[in-house]
């Protein structure tokens, strides 16, 4: 276990150090310079100035690229010359936001994927089991940001139940909940129709294995092999999924909170990509880059403590 | 005479296939039996039947009484309540047959589910008796998952994981099959040392006669579904009546007395199942078949421990 | 290597064979039907758009459905029908062509990458793993900030992002042909590598390629209009379902028609081609197949 870990986390700073070297070239790929392109049409010879400064853009090369790995590794990701702030701090302003928004478009897609999954298995090769299985793939198939919007007509602006805009008061916990009711909704819901396709073919796929057998051959029960035996395998690549899927929620997020005029990541990168701010964009996908190889790894981590079995992987 | 194991015409279908068709078997307590046959003649099926866990989608009729108690008829739950008490199995490949996510310790303390013991004391148990199977340093073996162990020590927990509940009847489904020729002889010699000391019946199902001859006290030869001829080992080796096991007996490479002479095989194939003929299975493979054999083939009594199902045979 | 182990060659069924059990699957056939319509409204989109989609008409705007505007107007009175036809027209466009290209890169790459030197495949590896490790809409932004919105920066990202799976499928499929029997012996023989590459090795990894281009189809068309609806993809005026919506959100409170009427093609088309994907992939996948009873 110790030298999986070792080896995966490497494998994850590796990647991470591509990503990073590919982001500082990007800047010097496109013709121009990069401070009156991260400015656009909208520089000022003084601004200019001062991002040349700030970017390091007046020193050589080598000590640029020695400037920016080493202030992201301090946690350094740039200043934003437009709104005079750390793009850090501003990306911690809203991350809050944007967290909790992604962690409850999960727990109610879980609950829910996780019931519709099983119900498939109960009622397996049935008109039921046929309807569910429609049902998750239209779920998987229609846009989040759809759902987004036709919710907010639906039941903000029609019905006039959830508030159309913003995330709610700070501090007011009933209105921040409220607040992100509707876009988790929107986000969620392509994750019960996952879930439920996941649950379903992973359980049957499990309550037919040979050991599930064995343990009816010593006369355990049916319940008892379900949650000892079954879960536990079955819900392997479910966690495997969910990481991957932290990539797909934000991309959701992106859209959805635009579309609630939500402050977070997602609607805080979209408009520096519409100003074409490029410290913020560079910072906010650096961070965020970093935070999904983080939860990707957690989760690999966390598969091979639960499946003995994927430890080998690196053996071979 | 208590018969510990009664199975009388026992027939079982998967749709239109007749996997089983009338199989007649007995085992007393303290002996050993066999159920020999090449694969598909449905002896892994007649397993899978007797601890009560046919496939999914498989219709059984006839009757199998274990200890006089009738287990065809009988409900889910109480068929359940005898696995895991007075039955237990071993499996084919115990690579699958154990949870590839759960320790051999939980999984040997999971199957004692319904002994009172605590839970330490079923560690306990477990551990003395991966020892007596021959495990080397068992302590270690119950923190391992099966994949961390070799074939040899896979098939030996799968032993010690059935003789943990003491069953009356202990079903092997091809116990060897997965093992090289050296572990394959360990294993034997498992079973001959186990044999001494258990009290119930054992039934070894394989298609391997050198297994069979080692272990067993009977035999019973299965074709297409059917118990074609049953008798001691000495009968079944030494006289044969069944064209069908003389066959059988004259392919097994261990029988040719002349090495380089060409291995025989039975020609033809198993007839279709979906659609069985009316006579004598083998008739189309046989080298006795006449015109009689397509009717269906007598039972004929040879000695009160030998009988064989054939037309051709004088009794 | 053992040729025991070796799995089987994939091949495809014959396409008639095929084309029957995708009708027979009733969620394939009803995706096969949407996607058809949709590809033919794309193809005759000029000539029955009643209106000019970017024809302004001030008067006219913001009118709900009726009989002269079957779909009513957006902000601008153009009309929203029309608009609706030509954007479906640029979202297969952009669709399609952008999946193929990524296609045909993603399997030249991983032909390359299982068949090549192994140090090419390292790399090779590396750079498609590094690239599918980032959040697949935080590089799309970075693209779009570098070279600046527009239809042809979101082909590029659409292709970019997309190349990675493609090329890892390929060359895992590569790698098991590889030592195959049949093509160890076309290498005895002295065939030539082209020939291995597109004789043997293309026509058995295509199949599953093609599948997974068929599911991945949806998930373009609804990053394209994502983008669009955020104005960073299709520029206005050209007429997109993604920057429809856009317009409709804007007025949503003053006339709803237009939000409602530009979802309803977008997930038509999501729901059409993710039904015809997963119909194939259940009719041509022979594994699959091997799984019913």
């Amino acid at each position: 276990m110790l030298t999986y870990t070792v080896k995966r986390i490497g494998l994850a700073i590796m990647v991470l150090l591509i990503v990073m070297s590919a982001m500082y070239a990007m800047v010097f790929l496109v013709p121009g310079d990069p401070a009156s392109l991260a400015l656009g049409p909208r520089a000022t010879p003084e601004l200019k100035a001062e991002l040349t400064a700030r970017m390091g853009l007046d020193q050589p090369l080598t000590t640029q690229i020695l400037n920016f790995f080493s202030n992201a590794l301090r946690g350094d990701l740039g200043y934003d010359v437009w709104s005079k702030r750390p793009v850090l701090d501003q990306i911690l302003e809203v991350l809050p936001n944007t967290l909790f928004l992604g962690i409850l478009s999960l727990g109610w897609a879980i609950v829910l994927g996780i019931v519709l999954g099983c119900l498939a298995v109960v009622w397996r090769g049935t008109a039921i089991d046929t309807l569910l299985g429609v049902l998750s793939v239209s779920m998987i198939a229609v846009p989040p940001f759809v759902i987004a919007l036709y919710s907010l007509l639906i039941f903000a602006v029609w019905l006039n139940w959830l508030p159309a805009i913003g995330a709610g008061k700070p501090g007011d916990w009933s209105s921040q909940l409220a607040a992100a009711l509707l876009p988790a909704f929107a986000i969620g819901i392509t994750w019960v129709g996952y879930l439920a396709r996941l649950v379903r073919a992973s359980m049957l796929e499990v309550m037919g294995a040979n050991y599930i057998r064995t343990a009816r051959a010593f006369g355990l029960s049916e319940p008892r092999i379900v949650l000892r035996c079954a879960l536990r395998v079955a819900i392997i690549p479910t966690i495997a999924i969910l990481a991957v899927g932290f990539g797909s929620i934000l991309s959701s997020a992106v859209f959805v909170e635009t579309v609630f005029s939500r402050p977070g990541v997602g609607s805080l990168i979209t408009s520096a990509v519409a100003k074409r701010n490029y410290p913020l964009v560079m910072g906010t996908v650096l961070f965020m880059t970093t935070f999904y190889l983080f939860v990707v790894t957690a989760a690999d981590l966390l598969m091979a403590w639960l499946d003995p079995r994927v430890r080998d992987v690196f053996r071979s | 005479m208590t018969e510990l194991l009664e199975v009388t015409d026992l027939r079982l279908s998967y749709g239109k296939l007749h996997a089983l068709r009338g199989a007649n078997l007995q085992a007393r307590a303290g002996e050993v039996i066999g159920i020999v046959g090449e694969s598909g003649c449905g002896k892994s099926t007649l397993a899978s039947a007797l601890i009560g866990l046919p496939a999914e989608g498989a219709a059984l009729s006839g009757s199998i009484k274990i200890a006089g108690q009738e287990m065809v008829a009988a409900s889910a739950a109480s068929r359940r309540a005898l696995r895991g008490d007075r039955v237990a199995m071993i499996f084919q490949d115990p690579m699958t047959a154990f949870n590839p996510v759960l320790t051999l310790g939980d999984q040997l303390i999971d199957f004692q589910h319904r002994s009172h013991l605590s839970r330490k004391e079923k560690r306990a148990k477990a551990r003395d008796m991966l020892a007596s199977v021959g495990l080397p340093d068992p302590d270690l073996a119950l923190k391992r998952y099966m994949h961390e162990l070799s074939g040899g020590m896979r098939q030996r927990a799968s032993i010690a994981a059935a003789l943990l509940v003491s069953p009356d009847l202990l079903i092997a489904d091809e116990p060897t099959t997965a093992l090289d020729v050296t572990m394959e002889a360990q294993i034997i010699h498992l079973f001959r040392q186990l044999r001494a000391h258990h009290h119930g019946a054992i039934v070894i199902v394989t298609h391997h006669l050198g297994v069979v001859g080692e272990l067993c006290d009977r035999v019973y030869v299965m074709y297409a579904g059917e118990v074609v001829e049953e008798g001691t080992v000495d009968e079944i080796y030494h006289s044969p009546r069944h064209p069908y096991t003389a066959a059988l007996i004259a392919c097994d490479p261990m029988h040719l007395e002349v090495t380089d002479q060409r291995l025989p095989t039975i020609p033809g194939r198993l007839p279709d199942l979906t659609n069985p003929p009316r006579g004598c299975a083998f008739a189309s493979r046989c080298v006795k078949a006449a015109a009689i054999c397509a009717e269906p083939p007598p039972r004929k009594r040879l000695s009160p421990t030998q009988a064989a199902l054939c037309h051709r045979i004088a009794e | 290597m053992s040729s025991a182990a070796d799995p089987l060659p994939r091949k495809t069924l014959p396409l008639p064979a095929s084309l029957r059990r995708l009708m027979a699957d009733r969620m394939g056939a009803a995706g096969a039907f949407i996607v058809l319509f949709l590809l033919a409204i794309a193809i005759i989109a000029p000539w029955i758009a009643p209106y000019d989609p970017l024809k302004i008409n001030v008067k006219a705007k913001l009118l709900a459905p009726s009989w002269e505007h079957w779909a009513g107007t957006d902000h601008l009175g153009r009309d929203t029908l029309s608009r609706l036809i030509l954007g479906t027209r640029n979202a297969l466009w952009i669709a399609l062509t952008a999946t193929g290209l990524a296609g045909v890169i993603g399997m030249i790459l991983g032909l390359i990458a299982g068949y090549g030197p192994r140090w090419i495949d390292g790399i090779l590896v590396l750079l498609l793993d590094s690239l599918s490790s980032l959040p697949m809409i935080m590089f799309a932004l970075a693209v779009i900030t570098v070279l600046g919105p527009g239809t042809q920066t979101l082909m590029l990202v659409i292709v970019l992002v997309s190349i990675p799976g493609y090329a890892r499928l390929i060359r895992a499929q590569v790698l098991t042909l590889k030592n195959a029997d049949f093509i160890q012996a076309e290498r005895v023989m002295g065939a030539s590598l082209p020939r291995i590459l597109l004789v043997h090795l293309l026509p058995n990894v295509v199949g599953p390629l093609v599948i997974v281009l068929s599911m991945d189809v949806p998930v373009v068309i609804m990053l394209e209009a994502g983008l669009s609806y955020l104005n960073l993809g299709v520029k206005p005026p050209e007429p997109s379902w993604g920057n429809m919506l856009y317009d409709g959100y804007t007025s949503l409170r003053q006339q709803p028609s237009l939000v409602i009427a530009a979802g309803i093609p977008l997930i038509l088309a999501t729901l059409g081609f993710t039904f015809l994907g997963e119909g194939l992939r259940d009719a041509l996948d022979p594994k699959l197949q091997k799984r019913l009873p």
